[in-house]
């Protein structure tokens, strides 16, 4: 039976930008499902900002399609939760909002870019949310918070009104405190869509099996390397033990293409978000301005102005690699190594049905600790080879390091989410036994 | 000096609905922003879906122009800033065009066949239309009105094969009829051409003249860049590679050389599009008889003379119209069509569609049939004209002529005519009985005049010369 709830539960993490108190749900499979919405899918009559100023105000005319599925099932949207401006981060600190504080530590960073949707399931106040991957961002919070994540295939899950940020990387999908409510969710919004052309139809009617007896993972070494910390690595190998022990066969492998993946993603990503965040010139969305400038000197000034840092830079460096002249070298090189780390996937997905690893190198670090971007850029090392080469990655708790949860990844085929999702699931089976 | 010139045609394609939405095209007499959507409005989020029907339209022009179709068709973003633009860039083709290498036969300067060799074709998307209005502070302001963003265009881009405006002028009416023809293109809709125009002297820099919006644009646009580069050249001024704007009021050119339209487009495949790999559909198409098969089909089953052929084929709704008139008697109707009517319509800004054809092939029985004079003909035409012009319902001309007694004289009816003439001109019948011709063309005149048209001349002047001579005994 549809209806309304009372949506009231404090919200001390700043989770949320925009909540509902009233809150309408429908029939269906998620009847009555409080659902919270990451501030870059399009909320019909819903402020929809990306974290951003320049988005002040806006409130869409139209739901993204993966809204208008939790509707037609009975979910009841409560609001839209922070995130780093435009997807632009690993903390939430760049939200244009103020930052977000981890529930399992409020001196911390919830991770990001989609922090608010995973502290808003990590506190308790949903059990669902969406979020959106374009280079970790589901997968990175939900590893931060403790809790579940999944980066769809991509094309698997509609795009449509998901505020693009990078095209060709990023997925919306679910976080839920388990992988049986990721997967309920992950049920409603997967399938085609024709007003994404990209998408494909392959849709998702999965229950989650734990019987993973004879599955090969692959372990690379490259996932446990410089960088990665040597407790969260021992917290992995553990979880990696765990699958071993439920029947699993654990294949070493290797991914030289990791090298280059960092670079291949930044400069995909800014090239694409130059483009993409263009429309934004303060003639349609946010606050008017009131000038007496030429039109190219004012939308100068009121981008300067209203654009983050971060986003500021992404910008500039897109513009950069997409110029005359740079195209070539930047551009077009990182799809080169973009197929690159696809066809090392591949290779080894091949010979392995998944591959595991640490979701993230660290734990959470503590809000304001890390200010140079380029350290910030490489705690992305291990997610963004998936959102590179479009294959599903999920990220499930395998405990805590001074009480701070780190993440187990795992990653698989294209189209075969069922097969990562199971993979998690049979962990967290085994684990909450 | 050998005059280059290469042309880049933006047409918009006459499908139903836009590009990448399905937003109807058809906005002609409605408020801006009534045909708008979260895609054509580029609201974030929104994606474009491509509409099959433009694809198919394209085609039909890229096999038309005899185009070879690549086997992947890539959609890049152009990327600038300007306020009609709502995505801050036009999804448009760049490196993978649609089609490329083909060619459209028109007439040269010297009236032998020539071809004009297409370069590429490509789809693209319209921006919006600004709308400058002066405010109070007389600073004025800008609307933007999104109608038109997203209306499919196809752009055609010549090789430099041109050799004067003129041919400029020729090859834009084949290639606007050939477009008619394939019912992809309706050139009496607003903005549904636009120029970009290469030209250069042979041996000097390249100027291009941006945004002409009509035929007659194009050739003086041309015409005067022409002469503005010959008179550089031959006060000895370098001749500065640049882009021009055509001020269509004024017909000339100026430059245009502001930093903001040096721009970098930083082309990208649009990353929310798949390539298109349509080859395959070209086989599928059948061509409609295009402007010069149908010449030819005219010259063969009407037996009408070339120049007439080529002006009734010029334009799909001539040829048409005179499809629809040729069996009421096909030469008579085709020097009627091709040397009256279109003079007539012309003069009253008129198009060919207003006029019925059963009325009009009625005129031409009654014509064939010998019932009326050419002169009088040429009235009931222009009673038929006025009505339609004047949304009237307009008479049969078998009524008109009995209505306005526009019928050729049975028996005696212009004798007294005649006898009155020659009565009051006896200057004129002395002058005519001494051996002055000219001086009965005078008295023919001055019948006709009387007779309002309704007499036949050759009929009037035999009449004048039996009564002179009945009269001297
Ligand atoms: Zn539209």
């Amino acid at each position: 039976m549809a209806g309304t709830f009372t949506f009231d539960a404090p919200d001390r993490w700043n989770a949320f930008l925009y909540r509902q108190e009233t809150v309408r749900y429908g029939d269906g499979a998620l009847q009555g499902l409080p659902v919270a919405i990451k501030d870059n899918i399009s909320t019909a009559g819903l402020p929809t900002t990306c974290g951003s100023r320049i988005l002040e105000g806006y409130v869409p005319p139209y739901d993204a399609h993966v809204v208008t599925l939790l509707k037609a099932a009975g979910a009841g949207i409560v609001g839209k939760t922070n995130m780093d401006e435009f997807g632009m981060g690993t903390t939430t600190e760049n939200s244009a909002y103020g930052p977000t504080a981890n529930p399992a530590d409020p001196g911390r960073v919830p991770g990001g870019s989609s922090g608010g949707s995973a502290a808003a399931v990590a506190g308790g106040l949903v059990p669902a949310a969406l979020g959106s991957d374009t280079g970790g961002s589901i997968r990175c919070p939900a590893a931060f918070c403790g809790i579940v994540g999944l980066k769809p295939t991509y094309s698997r899950v509609s795009r449509y009104g998901l505020i693009a940020y990078s095209n060709t990387l990023e997925q919306i999908g679910p976080l839920a405190a388990t992988v049986s409510d990721v997967s309920r969710v992950m049920a409603v919004i997967a399938g085609h869509d024709r007003r994404d052309s990209t998408s494909a139809d392959r849709p998702y009617t999965h229950t989650p099996s734990a019987e993973i007896r004879g599955t090969r993972v692959g372990v690379p070494a490259e996932f446990f390397g410089e960088g990665v910390d040597d407790a969260v690595g021992e917290r992995v190998r553990d979880a990696i033990a765990v699958l071993e022990h439920l029947g699993a066969e654990i294949v070493p492998c290797t991914m030289p293409s990791m090298a280059f993946a960092l670079a291949a993603y930044y400069v995909t990503c800014t090239s694409e978000a130059s483009s993409n965040l263009a429309r934004f010139d303060g003639v349609r969305y946010g606050p008017a301005v009131d000038t007496k400038k030429q039109w190219h000197a004012a939308f100068r000034e009121l981008r300067g102005d209203r654009f983050g840092k971060e986003v500021q830079r992404r910008i500039m460096l897109g513009t950069f690699a997409l110029s005359a002249g740079y195209y070539g070298k930047y551009y077009a090189k990182a799809q080169v190594a973009r197929k690159a780390v696809r066809d090392d996937f591949t290779r080894v997905l091949s010979d392995v049905d998944v591959i595991a690893g640490p979701t993230m190198p660290t734990t959470a670090w503590r809000l304001g600790e890390k200010s140079d971007p380029l350290s910030m850029y490489l705690s992305d090392i291990l997610t963004v080879p998936a959102n590179l080469a479009g294959v599903p990655a999920i990220s499930v708790p395998c405990g805590t390091i001074n009480g701070l949860p780190a993440g187990l990844q795992i990653i698989g085929r294209h189209f075969e989410d069922e097969q990562v999702v199971d993979v998690a699931y049979a962990y967290e089976q085994e684990v909450l036994r | 000096m050998n005059v280059i010139i290469g042309l880049e045609i933006h047409c918009q394609l006459s499908t139903k609905t836009k590009l990448f939405c399905g937003c109807s095209t058809d906005y002609r007499d409605e408020g801006p922003n009534t045909h708008v959507c979260p895609v054509c409005l580029g609201l974030p989020g929104a994606m474009p879906r491509l509409n099959r029907g433009t694809v198919d339209y394209a085609l039909r022009v890229a096999k038309a122009l005899n185009l070879t179709v690549l086997d992947e068709s890539v959609f890049s973003r152009k990327n600038y800033f300007y306020p009609d633009l709502p995505k801050g860039y036009q999804i448009t083709m760049y490196d993978k065009p649609l089609a490329e290498r083909g060619w459209l036969e028109i007439e040269a300067d010297d009236g032998t066949p020539k071809r004009i060799g297409i370069t590429r074709i490509h789809l693209e998307e319209d921006p919006g239309r600004l709308v400058h209005k002066t405010g109070r502070d007389r600073a004025g302001y800008s609307l933007i009105d999104y109608n038109r963003s997203g209306i499919p265009l196809i752009e055609i881009v010549t090789d430099p094969d041109l050799r004067s405006p003129k041919e400029a002028r020729r090859f834009l009416n084949k290639l606007r009829a050939t477009l008619e023809y394939l019912s992809v293109f309706d050139g009496e809709r607003e903005g549904a051409i636009r120029v970009d125009a290469n030209i250069s002297l042979e041996g000097h820099n390249r100027v291009e003249c941006k945004n002409i919006s009509s035929y007659k644009g194009v050739e003086k646009a041309l015409t005067f860049e022409i002469t503005r580069q010959k008179n550089l050249i031959r006060r000895g001024v370098h001749i500065v590679r640049e882009t021009r704007h055509f001020q269509e009021g004024r017909g000339i050119t100026t430059s245009s050389r502001s930093k903001e339209e040096e721009n970098d487009y930083r082309y990208f495949p649009e990353p929310d599009l798949l390539p298109l790999r349509v080859a395959d559909w070209v086989e599928g198409i059948v061509l409609p008889e295009l402007p010069d098969a149908r010449r030819e089909r005219f010259l063969r089953q009407y037996d009408i003379s070339e120049n007439h052929a080529r002006t009734l084929t010029g334009d799909i709704r001539i040829a048409e119209f005179y499809e629809a008139v040729a069996l009421a008697g096909a030469q008579l109707a085709a020097t009627w069509v091709a040397d009256t009517l279109l003079g007539e319509l012309a003069y009253r800004s008129m198009q060919i569609d207003r006029i019925p054809a059963d009325h009009f092939a009625n005129l031409i029985t009654l014509l064939t049939e010998g019932r009326i004079t050419d002169r009088a003909g040429v009235e009931v035409l222009r009673h038929l004209l006025d009505a339609c012009r004047e949304g009237r319902e307009p008479e049969m001309p078998v009524d008109i002529v009995a209505r306005e007694n526009l019928g050729k004289a049975e028996g005696d009816e212009f004798a007294d005519i005649v006898a009155s003439v020659v009565r009051a001109n006896p200057d004129a019948v002395a002058d005519y009985v001494s051996g002055k011709e000219g001086a009965l063309n005078f008295l023919v005149g001055m019948a006709m005049k009387e007779t309002r048209g309704r007499a036949d001349p050759k009929d009037l002047n035999r009449r004048i010369r039996t009564h002179i001579e009945e009269e001297r005994g």
